[in-house]
């Protein structure tokens, strides 16, 4: 869809002709930020995908971005530990900053970024190995465990962390693809957990599974808010109004509104971000 | 437009086409099943034919005869020698011997003699000799191999109605096969000496083992060489290389190179490897290395499919993870492609089996008698020795041929079996 059909049909179903704000709505600073982007274009081909992102995220906040279809809000995640470099075509220009850090200066490597920054799928992807392997991958490959008691209590701690320990204790060697849907998210979620990460970026982790799977989910993510920060996106508002202390609304690839997640939702200023949590569109 | 009425009577016009979509399904079931029957048909005529002529050349006959062991022809010295041992005239033992039993005196009715009893009937009488020396000066019952025709026609393969002249066997030999028969001195054996030899111009002594070593080592430099070289420009081009103008043609000429005639791959291997390197002429190293050219854009195009078909959500899984584009690549998306590699090697591997045109270039069609003993050997490959026997002149050797062909099937069978099992070891699902 083009920007322009894009923006008719804001206009046809409102009825009114928002426009998209230059500058965004809210406070995007916060304290003690554990990543900070400032200008961050983003670019498939001639086609400008984000533009103009400016966005701090705290440390241990959950902070979740929502916003229409093609919005960028999953571009934008993806830019947070550079899953965007395996797409030839895309470019991506300003300053993403982990702990004050450039992480696309050219002396940084992606290797142990995306090892401090995790990411958990949209659909769950454990790896075609047992369920074992499948937490015991990401501490081998950076060498996290000393030995096999280590390696061990890597796996037992991350998957009950993860909620999943009880389920699956007694059957750790079959294969992780084996579990039912839900159960498989958390697989991978204790996965991104195994190598220690600071930020976990989830994206649309429950859009596929079933109510009760996403309630153990979203439960989970409540538990981790106190050791780790979590990005989030989603596209349902009640799970952002559920699980995050912070919401930032996305639309056209800009960044529209930010604020605590109880203002967004109650009280927003800006009359996109009010339209779609009303539901008028999106 | 969502009137009820117009409701009712789009149900009435999906049932009125209904029963064309049905027809039409099961007219192209009935295609589908025609095709099916009709190479089936044609598979099990092919079958067939080839096991039909091809099971003789399995056995072979052999007759009883005595001989009498000439102390004034064999030196029983001689015998402990291999080099002494071969120089002893057991020509004239095993002729004089055949003589007396059948009672041919005239020069005429010994050369006849020679239908009946093949040449391979020296050797066995030296192998029994130099085992039983005390047999020297006695006259011994020993079972040796028939010749050819005379194998044909316990066969029944000889046409007795024909007239005298247009049958290999005339009436004189016919009637000392019978009287063979009659006293109960022949048998019908396993033919090992099939499975022993190489080439030979006596049908009789011909053997497949030549070739089929020759094919097996041929195959084994193709493999060496074509899986890895294969694979690693498989992964390289897929998962490493930028996307530029320069790879877009090294894909476009590894298509081109899939389609090249297989003989032009010959002559490359002549003008290169022969000429340019001197490598040895008829070797399975220059065999294997013509058709690992041949085979290596089959390989890198299945196994760039397999690589392609790897869900791109495990990739990502492990970059997420940190991964390196090497450990991802090596841990997860080559181990996921593997059994696809392997179909496509085994396809490039049956396609180089059955080759022969490239072979001809490097001078494999030679006549190579012994087996090969390592890869520099002149060597021949099956499909090379069965195109030669086809092209001999002795009736026995249509047998041969259809004999080399089962072989190759089995050869085959045993490759694709062997590939099936891999593939089952590798397989993972996701």
């Amino acid at each position: 869809m083009t920007e322009a059909t894009m923006t008719n049909e804001v206009v046809e179903k409102t009825g009114v002709d928002r426009k998209v704000p230059d500058q965004t709505v809210g406070n995007v600073y916060v304290d003690e930020p554990r990543m900070t982007s400032r200008a961050v274009d983003v670019y498939y081909g001639d086609k400008q995908a984000i533009d103009g992102v400016t966005l701090d995220i705290g440390a241990q906040e959950v902070i979740s971005f929502i916003g229409p279809s093609g919005c960028g809000k999953s571009t934008f995640l993806r830019c947070l530990n550079r899953m965007n470099d395996t797409i030839d075509i895309c470019r991506v220009t300003g300053e993403i900053a982990l702990d004050g850090q450039n992480i696309y200066d050219p002396s940084i490597d992606v290797v142990p970024l995306r090892a401090r920054v995790g990411m958990v799928f949209q659909k769950p992807n454990p790896f075609p190995k047992s369920i074992y392997d499948n937490i015991a991958y990401g501490p081998r490959i950076h060498g996290l465990a000393t030995d096999k008691v280590d390696l061990d209590n890597i796996v037992e701690e991350s998957l009950t962390k993860a909620g999943l320990w009880e389920e699956v204790k007694d059957r750790l060697e079959q294969p992780g693809t084996g579990l039912s849907g839900g159960q498989q998210q958390r697989l991978c979620i204790a996965r991104a957990m195994a190598v220690s990460p600071e930020v976990i970026l989830m994206d649309e982790p429950c859009s596929a599974l079933d109510p009760i799977a996403t309630a153990k989910v979203e439960e989970l993510i409540h538990e981790l808010r106190e050791q780790y920060t979590i990005v989030i996106v989603t596209h349902s508002m009640q799970q952002a109004a559920r699980v995050s202390n912070r919401t930032a609304y996305f639309h056209l690839g800009k960044l529209v509104e930010v604020g605590e997640t109880k203002q967004i939702f109650t009280n927003p200023t800006h009359e996109l971000t009010q339209d779609y949590i009303t539901g008028r569109f999106g | 437009m969502n009137t009820h009425a117009s409701a009712a009577s789009a149900t009435e016009v999906v049932q009125q086409g209904l029963d064309k979509r049905y027809s039409a399904e099961s007219r192209f079931k009935i295609y589908g099943i025609l095709g099916i029957s009709i190479a089936m048909v044609f598979l099990f005529i092919l079958m067939f034919s080839i096991l039909s002529t091809g099971i003789p050349a399995f056995s072979k006959s052999k007759i009883l005869l005595p001989f009498y062991m000439d102390p004034e022809v064999i030196n029983v010295e001689d015998l402990a020698d291999p080099a002494a041992a071969r120089k002893i005239n057991l020509r004239k033992i095993v002729n004089d011997s055949k003589a007396a039993f059948f009672g041919a005196t005239e020069r005429a009715d010994k050369r006849q003699l020679e239908e009946v009893v093949s040449t391979l009937a020296q050797l066995e009488v030296l192998e029994h000799i130099r085992a039983n020396p005390e047999d020297v000066g006695q006259t011994v019952e020993l079972w040796v191999t028939a010749d050819d025709e005379a194998g044909r026609w316990y066969k029944g393969e000889v046409d007795e109605t024909l007239p005298e002249n247009r049958r290999p066997l005339n009436d004189q030999q016919i009637e000392w096969l019978k009287r063979l028969t009659a006293e109960e001195r022949v048998k019908t054996t396993f033919n090992d000496t099939f499975f022993q030899g190489g080439d030979s111009r006596n049908p009789e002594q011909a053997g497949i083992l030549a070739a089929l070593k020759g094919s097996f080592l041929t195959l084994i430099v193709t493999l060496g060489l074509s899986f890895p070289v294969g694979v690693a420009a498989a992964v390289y081009l897929e998962e490493f290389a930028p996307k530029n103008r320069f790879t877009d043609l090294v894909e476009v000429n590894i298509n081109n190179l899939a389609a090249v005639p297989s003989i032009i791959f010959g002559l490359l291997g002549l003008a290169v490897f022969l000429n340019i390197f001197g490598m040895p002429r008829s070797a399975p190293v220059v065999g294997g290395l013509v058709l690992t050219l041949m085979t290596l854009p089959t390989i890198i195009i299945s196994s760039r499919a397999a690589l392609r078909a790897v869900p791109p959500s495990i990739k990502d899984a492990a970059l997420g993870l940190g991964a390196s584009p090497m450990q991802t690549v090596f841990h997860h998306v080559v181990p996921l492609a593997l059994p696809g590699m392997l179909t496509g090697t085994i396809i490039g591997l049956a396609q180089a089996l059955g080759e022969t045109a490239p072979l001809l270039m490097i001078g494999m069609v030679a006549f190579i008698v012994d087996v090969p003993q390592g890869f520099t050997d002149a060597s021949s490959v099956l499909p090379v020795q069965i195109y030669l026997w086809s092209d001999s002149a002795e009736r026995a050797f249509v047998e041969k041929t259809s004999g080399g062909i089962i072989v190759l099937l089995m050869f085959l069978i045993a490759m694709n079996a062997m590939a099936v099992l891999l593939r089952k070891k590798f397989e993972r699902r996701w």
